[in-house]
């Protein structure tokens, strides 16, 4: 199959998922389980990870000023532009296209080669709709909740560090991270998120939702899926970076 | 009843299907059998319109399905009930929400109503006490029983079961074999059974097709269908050298 059919097919499912639900109270109750399987589920990682990465993003700042004239605040400065402007939006997104989007590829390519989904479509029930567009709409809804949650810890083990080793100073990290701050960074790192969630969940769904064949190919699929997510939110990032950002 | 009529169907240039014609009665379990690779599938996905038709007709109780929007083939889904291979349970739900899925889906019944017919449907197929397992946690021969009393719940007018006693013993085949020849009468529904299990066919089979090669080849009813002169038939039914050591004997 080429690149533009299975942007075709893609598109297609996109089509039979933005349809009206058949059932508005199921549908419901369907993307609140996805929130909770997708967002809430994830928190544990986004936890470590968040924590973790803003250490040694502070360590690695304070260890590479070796200027006086560099005043110590640049550390909490420089920790939170990295954390809020592309550590928690882009990479932890990335990291969530492989926990989440092989976690949503895998569960439609299971139910695709057990029949569960030929199930759904004969009993009359919209299966993209159904299956997708929860998974979809849950995910853009709690992504941004996680990102800022990940910057607040970032940014949290960035000050434990500095105050564990010394490095620097609670009130300069704090000053730092007060410092020429614009609001609108945190507008354009919840955009970038609404976007990667939208890749993930979408692109995850495609791979898990036309699987033919047995396991073998569900793996195959969730591998396709987190490939392509990572790509496109990559590509993605650059694209809203170019646009949000140079004037 | 469901009839279907000069039905073509092929992929890639392959043909699947090739003019095969056939009427399912109401009221009778009707059997497709053939060996694998004859089409089976292919057919009962054409049926229930999982597959577009090359050319033909589907007809049920008249409506034919290829020539309806997506809209109206809605209520035709809605009219039928599906037993698969592997059951195709929903391993998220329990059984008892697997049983009350369409109900939840196209009914109006209030969550008590819904858990009362989910709880008729399950004793119907003498399932007991298993509504909060999950499907992994049940037999094989379980959770067909499980998939048919989901397959009722909305009282269909037509029943597939694609190969209903794929890897069961034959004791338990003949329980689930003997389930869907009784819910046949019971609620007087078309039930269409793809099957190559010689058993089903002598317990079952009111009215059988044979298919071949993609065609109708054969058509009759249990009674008929050891008697035939037919080579095809005969190497089918006849498979085994035990079994054709038995019919010379018979002879």
């Amino acid at each position: 199959m080429t690149f533009i059919q299975r942007i075709g097919e893609y598109s297609l499912m996109l089509g039979g998922a933005f349809s009206r639900p058949d059932k508005l109270k199921v549908f419901w109750k369907r993307c609140v389980d996805e929130v909770m399987n997708l967002g809430v589920n994830s928190m544990g990682i986004v936890f470590i990870i968040s924590i973790f990465m803003g250490m040694v993003i502070t360590i690695q700042t304070a260890s590479n000023i070796d200027s006086e004239l560099i005043p110590k605040y640049t550390v909490g400065f420089t920790a939170r532009q990295t954390i809020v402007l592309e550590f928690s939006p882009t990479i932890i997104s990335l990291i969530l296209a492989g926990i989440v989007g092989s976690r949503i590829s895998s569960e439609l390519g299971s139910m695709r080669v057990t029949e569960q989904i030929d199930a759904l479509e004969i009993m009359g029930v919209n299966s993209k709709n159904y299956l997708v567009l929860p998974k979809i709409l849950g995910f853009m809804f709690i992504l941004p909740f996680i990102i800022i949650y990940s910057m607040v810890l970032g940014l949290f083990g960035g000050w434990v560090v500095g105050m564990a080793s010394g490095i620097i100073s609670s009130a300069d990290y704090i000053y730092g991270l007060q410092y020429w701050f614009e609001p609108f960074s945190i507008f354009y790192a919840l955009i970038k998120t609404v976007l990667f969630a939208f890749i993930i969940a979408s692109v995850s769904s495609y791979y898990g939702y036309y699987v033919k064949g047995g396991s073998l190919e569900v793996g195959k699929a969730s591998t396709k899926a987190v490939i392509w997510s990572s790509i496109a939110i990559l590509f993605v990032n650059y694209l809203v970076t170019q646009l949000l950002l140079i004037d | 009843m469901i009839e279907i009529r000069n039905i073509y169907k092929s992929f890639n240039e392959v043909s699947i299907l090739k003019d095969v014609s056939f009427k399912f009665d109401t009221g009778k379990t009707n059997l497709v059998i053939g060996q694998s690779g004859s089409g089976k599938s292919v057919l009962t996905k054409c049926i229930v319109g999982l597959h577009d038709v090359d050319d033909g007709q589907v007809l049920y109780d008249g409506r034919d399905m290829q020539s309806m929007s997506n809209r109206k083939r809605k209520t035709i889904f809605k009219e039928i009930g599906m037993l698969f291979q592997g059951s195709a349970l929903f391993d998220s739900m329990t059984v008892e929400e697997n049983v009350i899925f369409p109900l939840s889906m196209f009914s109006n019944m209030t969550k008590d109503e819904m858990r009362d017919r989910a709880n008729f449907c399950l004793k119907r197929v003498e399932i007991f006490d298993k509504n909060n397992l999950y499907p992994s946690e049940t037999s094989g021969g379980m959770q067909k029983r499980i998939a048919i009393a989901r397959a009722i719940a909305l009282n269909p007018r037509y029943l597939f079961c694609d190969e209903p006693n794929s890897g069961l013993d034959p004791k338990t085949a003949i329980v689930i074999d003997n389930l869907i020849q009784d819910i046949t009468k019971e609620y007087n529904m078309t039930t269409v059974v793809i099957t190559h299990d010689m058993n089903s066919v002598l317990e079952i089979g009111e009215n059988i097709m044979f298919l071949y090669e993609g065609e109708n080849y054969w058509q009759g009813d249990r009674k008929s269908i050891v008697s035939t002169d037919s080579k095809e038939v005969n190497d089918f039914v006849y498979a085994s050298k035990f079994m054709q050591d038995f019919k010379k004997r018979m002879v």
